[in-house]
């Protein structure tokens, strides 16, 4: 019983991770139609800004504070990540919407170089981030070991999801976003300057990524090539929810979450992706558009 | 329009400074001359003329990924060489020639690795090659090899059960690392193993051989789980590994995927008080990308360590250090690549010619003081006597020994002198 708990967690913490992973690309991809393929690298500079933020912690500022490194290293990934999405959509993407094919290669020949750029300054091999002491270590509870920083990433999840939705659907910024993807030209008509929405929405989608970057340092290996690692991923999770519905993201990612680590647990590693890639093809045969589609009387 | 010219050019612009910045780095390697041309030598074939080959000269290769998901760890390998080659030319080079190093670029890709290589021996005619790290670009360039009757210089540790005559093969066998280390578990930690690697090929025999060994020792397997190349959530084996609580666990993984699996088992509060892990692909190169802390207690089985404690080493370290700067480290392939140039040279000396027939016969018994102590070459086999051991990582992310087999091992990559070995194929 405890190890189907057990297992049950850990669906829910890959979950995160997937949902982490993919809301930046649910914004990029999904609202935007941008096939991001620089999506995985953007999470790799986020990555890179952690470790850094480390080495600066490590030689300028007192030991005692060095934990909130981690912390203050959140948002400064968002920022840096979300400027080098601006900057990225200024001299790229802005000149490719409507054209998907197109803005996958460009992205893709921006992700090498965001990728050799990191290589260049940090070296080729992988570096490695201390994880901040009060996310070392498990909580014990009936038998059961939650790992905090699995916790923690599961908190930060809601926090960002929580952020997105209130600023989608409560802002006049996000009403203005939501209506210049829905249907451009009559947004454009209504006196809303699509360019800036663009920018701005773009630049959040990776500053998104970085976050997820940052957080990723806590599990997994820091090296210049990480992006490749999630980048299946996250294309999978934004597809299978629906191209354009948030609300579809988080269940298409707790659900692979939570299928792919029983499917693991009753098989293996190898054969529980093989289970898995097998069931969403299945499921994208009944829906080709995901879990929920975005009715929109704007002619693709 | 005018906006798309402005694109292109900041881009072109870009494509530049990274260009630049990549030559600059190549140049501080301190072998700044044949680093530089490596890049234009890939590109076309006709730049290989700025490598002078007259007859005071012996044109070897270097094949190894300086780009893709090897080049992490194959380019310190080739330092390594390079940094022998240097110290051989130094010294009056092989024969009174100087030795002349080719680089060529595998580019972490099989097919790139067998055309290179029988360029290498075709149009270069190179006295032998030095490279290769995988045993799938192993078995790529094997070929190659054999049809021009090349020689091939392997520095890596790897699943045994091969033996070409054009190949030297200076990595520990089977029997000089997967089984001491099983034998030494069994004695000194305990006796259930969980078996864990990446699912490819040299994980799996690696297991088998496990297997066996520990049916003949009346040990036991609870478990034996594989994962994807560059997988990175482990917290599903972690249940696995709470569930069957085993006092071993032998990892094989390869790679990215060791960073995420410690770092979670860290997280998961599982200690190396609770469980040992030993590793066979963890080298210090890899402690610095997984970390120390999440590390330290846990086991490796290798035949050399930068502390291990030879007059020959701390020259080899210091050396390594001047060369490509002081915060490098060495290790095990790192050192296999070293004193794998000495041993050709050895060779060529004994034999008086850079001939492949005439070098393999003086091969076989020629012995070197390498930093991990003497070695030689087993002229049955092309592999090398060379001693196993086994560190504990420390909290600074170098080993300390705490066994070693005292003398030498003599190789055996078909494990013939093992019965329980004897299903294994």
């Amino acid at each position: 019983m405890s190890s189907v708990a057990m297992q049950i967690f850990n669906g829910i913490s890959l979950g995160s991770v997937l949902l982490l992973v993919a809301m930046g690309l649910a914004i990029t991809f999904g609202l935007m139609r941008v096939i991001n393929m620089a999506h995985g690298d953007l999470i790799m500079i986020g990555a890179y800004v952690t470790y850094l933020m480390q080495v600066i912690f490590v030689q300028y500022i007192p030991e005692q504070f060095f934990d909130w490194y981690f912390i203050l290293a959140i948002p400064v990934a968002f920022i840096i990540v979300a400027g080098i999405g601006m900057l990225l959509e200024f001299t790229v993407i802005r000149h490719l919407y409507g054209r998907p094919l197109d803005s996958l290669l460009a992205t893709f020949g921006a992700g090498l170089i965001l990728q050799q750029l990191i290589r260049t300054i940090f070296g080729a091999p992988n570096v490695g981030v201390q994880s901040p002491s009060f996310l070392q270590g498990s909580l014990e509870i009936f038998g059961l070991y939650l790992p905090f920083s699995r916790l923690f990433m599961i908190g930060l999840v809601i926090v960002c999801l929580g952020g997105l939705f209130i600023y989608l659907y409560r802002t006049r910024q996000g009403r203005r976003v939501r209506a210049v993807m829905q249907n451009r030209e009559m947004a454009t008509c209504m006196g809303i300057s699509s360019r800036k929405v663009d920018s701005l929405t773009f630049a959040m989608g990776a500053g998104f990524a970085g976050v997820a970057g940052c957080t990723l340092t806590l599990i997994g290996p820091i090296g210049p090539t990480i992006g490749l690692n999630y980048i299946v991923d996250a294309f999978m999770v934004v597809v299978v929810g629906g191209v354009g519905a948030l609300t579809g993201t988080v269940i298409g990612a707790l659900g692979i979450g939570v299928f792919n680590t029983f499917f693991e647990y009753w098989t293996n590693a190898s054969m529980g992706k093989v289970l898995i890639f097998a069931l969403i093809i299945a499921f994208l045969q009944w829906r080709p558009s995901g879990l929920f589609s975005m009715k929109t009387r704007s002619l693709d | 329009m005018k906006k798309y010219k402005w694109g292109i050019a900041l881009f072109s612009a870009a494509f530049i400074l990274s260009a630049c910045a990549t030559g600059e780095e190549a140049a501080d390697t301190g072998f700044g001359e044949a680093s530089a041309g490596e890049d234009e030598q890939s590109e076309s074939a006709e730049d290989n003329e700025e490598v002078v080959v007259d007859e005071d000269s012996i044109p070897v290769g270097l094949l190894h990924s300086l780009s893709g998901t090897m080049a992490i760890s194959e380019t310190s390998v080739r330092d390594a060489v390079m940094l022998a080659i240097d110290e051989i030319n130094e010294d009056g080079g092989v024969l009174g020639k100087e030795i002349v190093p080719i680089v060529e670029d595998g580019a972490s890709d099989e097919p790139v690795f067998s055309e290179r290589a029988s360029k290498l021996l075709q149009q270069d005619d190179v006295a032998a090659i030095f490279g290769t790290w995988t045993s799938a670009s192993r078995q790529a360039v094997l070929p190659v090899v054999e049809e021009h009757n090349g020689l091939l210089f392997y520095p890596v540790q790897y699943e045994g059960m091969e033996s070409s005559p054009n190949i030297f093969y200076n990595g520990a066998a089977p029997n000089q690392q997967i089984v001491p280390a099983v034998e030494w578990l069994f004695d000194n930690v305990g006796d259930s193993f969980f078996l864990l690697g990446s699912d490819y090929v040299f994980p799996r025999t690696a297991n088998q051989i496990i297997q066996a060994q520990l049916d003949d020792l009346g040990g036991e397997v609870v478990r034996e789980e594989y994962t994807p190349m560059g997988h990175t959530d482990y917290n599903t084996i972690i249940s696995h590994i709470r569930d069957t609580d085993p006092d071993v666990i032998f990892n094989t993984l390869n790679g990215d995927s060791n960073v995420a699996f410690f770092n979670q088992l860290a997280d998961a509060g599982i200690t190396s008080d609770d469980v040992t892990v030993l590793s066979v692909s963890v080298a210090e190169e890899e402690i610095r990308g997984i970390g120390a802390e999440v590390l330290e207690g846990h086991l490796a089985s290798w035949n050399y360590y930068q502390t291990t404690d030879t007059p020959e080493n701390e020259t080899f370290v210091s050396n390594f250090k001047e060369a490509y700067g002081e915060d490098r480290v060495t290790g095990d392939p790192i050192e296999a690549a070293y004193f794998m140039v000495y041993l050709w040279a050895q060779a060529v000396e004994e034999a008086g010619s850079t001939e492949t027939d005439a070098v393999r016969e003086a091969a076989a018994g020629i012995t070197f003081d390498a930093p991990n102590g003497p070695v030689e070459i087993d002229g049955d086999n092309q592999h090398v006597y060379k001693t196993v051991r086994i560190g504990e990582v420390q909290s600074d992310g170098q080993f300390e020994e705490v066994w070693n087999s005292g003398e030498p091992v003599k190789p055996d990559p078909f494990l013939e002198n093992y019965d329980w070995a004897e299903a294994i194929q």
